[in-house]
């Protein structure tokens, strides 16, 4: 186990770099540098972004401020927001609660939609089709329209929830966060629970077909117990580690859902950063979205070596 | 049983009747126009969908069908595209690892983890507000952001196909790497990137109409779906018309791709 853990924590070093790499040279190609918002800027002089390139040490060759920035970040060190001049860790931290209450509660809605739909389309095959369809119809989505229509109908239309943001200006109480939840979660959700119940029918599918089965069929087990004690254990772990990369993916999930809905999480910092050039915050956001995605790979196979005894001697 | 195979079959011909008519559609757009593309209407600026304007106009009264139709060959052109720019960098990257092995393969597929890893969307946001691109240069960089998954398929598929023995022969007559590879190993493998690269169709269209929709994609006057509904979300109360109709053609052509592409990867088992 341990050792799993350190081996593929080993692994994830060179890919980290190579990350990076891109992420630095991605910022440095951009016209003007890290320094374009004041290039832009008419009431900044010419002598202050000499100023400002010496003191952030733009002048010196880009391998240097590549491991100066690269130094700087591991040592948790992520610069500041030119949107505020406050730290960009600060920053992200603060936005990180609304994202996870998100991103949290639509995943398990999905889990909760998913795992019947899933079972019951590998064994019925007339519902097979129908969620198939309704599946891939979920899958063809495009998130930011499907939220517009939302807001269009629920908020717009009949009134019933609000269009954007977490509570009211008051802070509001836990119905009204709740209504703030619905449409942002409905949107994310919907293309999850989409994705997933196909991802358990074909796991369930190729362990239904399996000669164990057939031989628990024959012994004289019920449909019913079949199904939920001898396949889906089998099939559960297959289908957990689509499930972990998956919400992995979510991080361009949550940027489209939450700036639709104004949601104040760190997918709508991100956007915020995009429209002001805020190269420090975009840099960290894109660093911490890849090892997130490197975490979740590590918690995935962790959860396979839990879930299948199998697995446990390699 | 045979009954679903048939509904399945005619879901598969509906959607790739749907595909070839929304294709169609866009090659003839300047002929299938009711309008010309920035032709103003100023005295219907704001109409709702009508006898005259079907799909509506917007805020310079230009006719939203017309500009659809023309949104419909940007944005198809770049699904189209992109795929195919997926299908060769990850073809020929999937090749390489596959078949030259060792460090060459290690360093490659770290490459691939490592773009793995990076949220696709996030990352293709910045690099189209950093380069501002035109639209050939978006197609390459939708292309860039996809080509992983068929890198990896391919790369299985040449690593077996490496140990046959028509590829003993071949290198025991004297064929050089490139030759084997070009010549005798890439043909057996199209027809597994075919598949990915159906599905990746639908995928840039969503990344085109996503990119546009945060304004950093095709730029105006050049209409894509996408950036009609970057402008129409600011008026999306007084004329919902306006972001609809993009929305739902984005929405049936990637269904009908992915339905498509479906189809083509369960045929192929």
């Amino acid at each position: 186990m341990i050792r799993v853990v350190v081996r593929r924590v080993a692994q994830s070093i060179p890919l980290l770099l190579v990350i990076s790499l891109l992420v630095f040279a991605l910022i440095h190609a951009a016209p003007g540098g890290p320094l374009s918002t004041y290039l832009e800027n008419p009431n900044v002089r010419p002598e202050d972004i000499e100023r400002l390139r010496k003191a952030m040490g733009l002048d010196r060759p880009l391998g240097v401020q590549y491991f100066a920035w690269l130094w700087a970040f591991v040592r948790g060190d992520w610069g500041f927001s030119y949107a505020d001049g406050r730290p960009v860790l600060d920053r992200l931290l603060e936005r990180v609660p609304a994202t996870l209450e998100l991103v949290g509660l639509s995943a398990v809605v999905a889990l909760i939609a998913a795992l019947p739909v899933g079972i019951l389309a590998a064994v019925n095959r007339r519902f097979d089709r129908l969620s198939g369809v309704v599946a891939v119809a979920g899958i063809s989505l495009p998130v930011f329209w499907f939220g517009l229509v939302l807001q269009l109908v629920f908020a717009g239309a009949l009134g019933w929830l609000p269009s954007s943001g977490r509570s009211a200006f008051d802070g509001g109480d836990f119905t009204d966060r709740v209504s703030h939840l619905i449409l942002p979660a409905t949107v994310l959700a919907a293309a999850l629970s989409a994705a997933w119940s196909r991802y358990l029918r074909r796991a369930m599918r190729d362990t239904v077909r399996r000669p164990f089965i057939r031989a628990a069929r024959a012994r004289g087990l019920t449909e019913r117990r079949l199904l939920l004690h001898h396949a889906l254990p089998n099939a559960l772990p297959t289908f957990v580690t689509v499930v972990l990369l998956d919400i992995s993916m979510l991080a361009s999930g949550a940027v489209v859902t939450e700036s639709i809905f104004a949601w104040p999480g760190v997918g709508s910092l991100f956007t915020e950063s995009l429209a002001r050039r805020d190269y420090a915050v975009l840099m960290a956001f894109l660093m911490c979205g890849s090892v997130a995605v490197m975490l979740l790979n590590l918690v995935a196979d962790l959860a396979v070596h839990a879930l299948d005894p199998r697995t446990r001697d390699l | 049983m045979i009954a679903a195979d048939r509904a399945s079959a005619r879901t598969t011909t509906i959607a790739a009747v749907l595909l070839v008519i929304l294709v169609a559609a866009a090659a003839l757009a300047p002929t299938l126009a009711p309008f010309a593309v920035d032709a103003l209407d100023l005295a219907n600026r704001r109409g709702a969908p009508s006898a005259a304007h079907w799909f509506g106009t917007d805020e310079l009264g230009r006719d939203l069908l017309t500009r659809v139709l023309f949104g419909a060959r940007v944005s198809l052109a770049i699904g189209l595209v992109s795929a195919l720019v997926s299908a060769v960098v990850g073809a020929a990257v999937g090749a390489v690892a596959g078949y030259a092995g060792s460090v060459v393969d290690d360093i490659l597929m770290r490459v691939t983890d490592a773009m793995l890893a990076v949220p696709r969307l996030p990352l293709l946001m910045i690099t189209a507000a950093v380069l501002q691109p035109g639209v050939p240069l978006l197609v390459v960089l939708v292309g860039l952001a996809g080509w992983m998954e068929t890198a990896r398929v391919v790369r299985a598929e040449v690593m077996s196909l490496s140990t046959r023995d028509f590829v003993a022969a071949a290198r025991a007559m004297g064929a050089s790497p490139a030759r084997v590879v070009l010549r005798h190993i890439l043909p057996a493998v199209l027809p597994a990137t075919a598949v990915a690269t159906t599905l990746t169709v639908g995928r840039g269209i969503l990344l085109e109409s996503a990119l546009s929709f945060f304004g950093v994609g095709v730029q105006p006057p050049t209409a894509s779906w996408g950036n009609m509904l970057y402008q129409a979300q600011t008026t999306m109360t007084s004329e919902p018309w306006l972001a609809i109709f993009p929305g739902a053609l984005i929405f049936l052509t990637v269904l009908a791709c992915n339905v498509v592409g479906d189809a083509i990867g369960t045929a192929q088992g």
